[in-house]
């Protein structure tokens, strides 16, 4: 069907784009019957989730938590317990809004994504899936089909931090997520993801750099918090103004790193 | 949604209905909310906002909740649909309902069907919730009478009365 088709899942975000007029495909395509789509396993190198995982199955699954909790924290963020119920995780990353809360943990984590189409599969990493406002690299022949989370290696602590306007049902002003590996006091790695600050969820690449080897103490975790604003394009909209998303981003970047550590810590 | 040139055809779905096993032509571009309505004349379930945001059009689908205006009708073909017509009736309510009505957490009454099955999907799930859990469990309802207060206390004394019948 090309272009004249849509994939439709959950149906949160396409029934409002449909109503709204915001898009008009000629076909519908519902997915979601396709059992085979909703589980989340382990595997020997990752963890793998459905896509037609919905965010309620992701929120309470023992597996998540154990082994991405940051997923499971973001996703029980997700509108309402109704949205929860019926909204995908395949949804929410294939729909590409930057301010999808599944996709910054993901980012954390360094997660890859299985794609399937017509003419085979393949596997990208999740930081070369988004190209802008909901626009990703899947093809119109191609299918999101599996979400793939390595698993840390010790030592390592991850946060997940949403600002809105309010708890329930509201799309976040900024989002951030962040892993972090430290090994004798040094951080062998860090991760920081930021959602809802420019046009697809982004990695704060020189704040890692900047961290990396280095001894994570309160004043370094500032200026990497300063570094990152840097690396954002955050716009004003009906739910924050940019200055406002830019403070809080550099707040979120500095309580996730913290929060992140002190994990590791207990 | 109209389609230039094209004919939208019904479609035959069959589902669970409040126990009975139902069969209705949809057109496929219908949403729940509006076959339950319009062409099963079951008025309970409300439609609000039409945009997933009011919580009004809640049904409970194979027993999670879920905005009916959000789903196309097609979808639950096969499955099982909970409206407020199938919680209670008159001389037997849900013990919900006269929770909702012993304390007066019904004013104008447009939120109260959504709001009975999310504080029945809630009960299913969780029989003994906080006052944390119901206020979470309602957070996807809206009412714009009431404030809460009286909604989330029936809710918290339907939990304990259900414990004394040890249900």
């Amino acid at each position: 069907m090309g272009e004249a088709g849509k994939v439709i899942a959950g149906g949160t975000e396409v029934v409002i784009y449909l109503k709204t007029r915001r898009i008009s495909p000629k076909y519908l395509i519902d997915i979601s019957d396709l059992k085979e789509l909703e589980y989340i396993k382990e595997n020997e190198e990752f963890l793998s989730v459905g896509s037609l995982s919905t965010h309620s199955t992701i929120e309470k699954s023992p597996l998540i938590k154990k082994r991405a909790h940051i997923l499971g924290d973001s996703a029980s963020q997700i509108g309402t317990i109704q949205i929860r119920n019926m909204g995908t995780i395949g949804g929410n990353l294939a729909n590409a809004s930057p301010a999808a809360d599944t996709a910054t943990p993901l980012l954390a984590l360094g997660a890859s994504l299985e794609l399937m189409g017509t003419s085979g599969k393949r596997v990208v990493p999740i930081e070369t899936f988004f190209i802008h406002v909901n626009k990703t690299i899947l093809q119109s022949n191609e299918l999101l089909t599996e979400i793939q989370i390595p698993y840390p290696p010790p030592n390592t602590g991850a946060a997940f931090m949403k600002i809105g306007r309010r708890a329930a049902h509201d799309l976040s002003i900024v989002n951030v997520a962040t892993t972090v590996t430290v090994t004798e006091d040094v951080c062998k790695n860090i991760c920081i993801a930021l959602g809802s600050v420019a046009p697809t969820p982004i990695r704060a690449k020189k704040a890692e750099a900047f961290l990396k080897e280095k001894t994570l103490e309160k004043a370094t975790i500032k200026k990497a918090s300063e570094i990152a604003l840097e690396e954002i394009q955050p716009i004003s909209d009906v739910r924050a103004s940019a200055n406002y998303r830019k403070e809080v981003s550099k707040v979120l970047v500095r309580m996730t790193i913290q929060k992140a550590i002190d994990e590791i810590e207990r | 949604m109209k389609l230039k040139g094209d004919i939208m055809i019904k479609q035959k779905i069959q589902f669970v209905l409040n126990g009975k096993s139902v069969e209705v032509a949809v057109k496929p571009n219908t949403t729940l909310v509006d076959v339950l309505r319009y062409q099963l004349k079951l008025t309970g379930t409300k439609r609000g906002c039409d945009r997933g945001n009011c919580g009004a059009c809640t049904v409970l689908l194979d027993g999670k909740s879920v905005y009916s205006c959000l789903i196309l009708a097609p979808k639950v073909n096969n499955r099982e649909v909970l409206t407020i017509e199938g919680l209670g009736e008159p001389g037997n309510l849900h013990p919900l309902q006269e929770a909702f009505m012993e304390h007066n957490a019904v004013q104008c009454g447009f939120c109260t069907p959504g709001m009975l099955l999310s504080a029945k999907a809630l009960l299913d799930d969780t029989p003994h919730p906080t006052k944390k859990e119901v206020k979470t469990a309602i957070s996807g309802n809206l009412c714009r009478c009431t404030g809460y207060i009286q909604i989330i206390e029936a809710i918290l004394d339907a939990a304990e009365r259900n414990a004394k019948k040890g249900r």
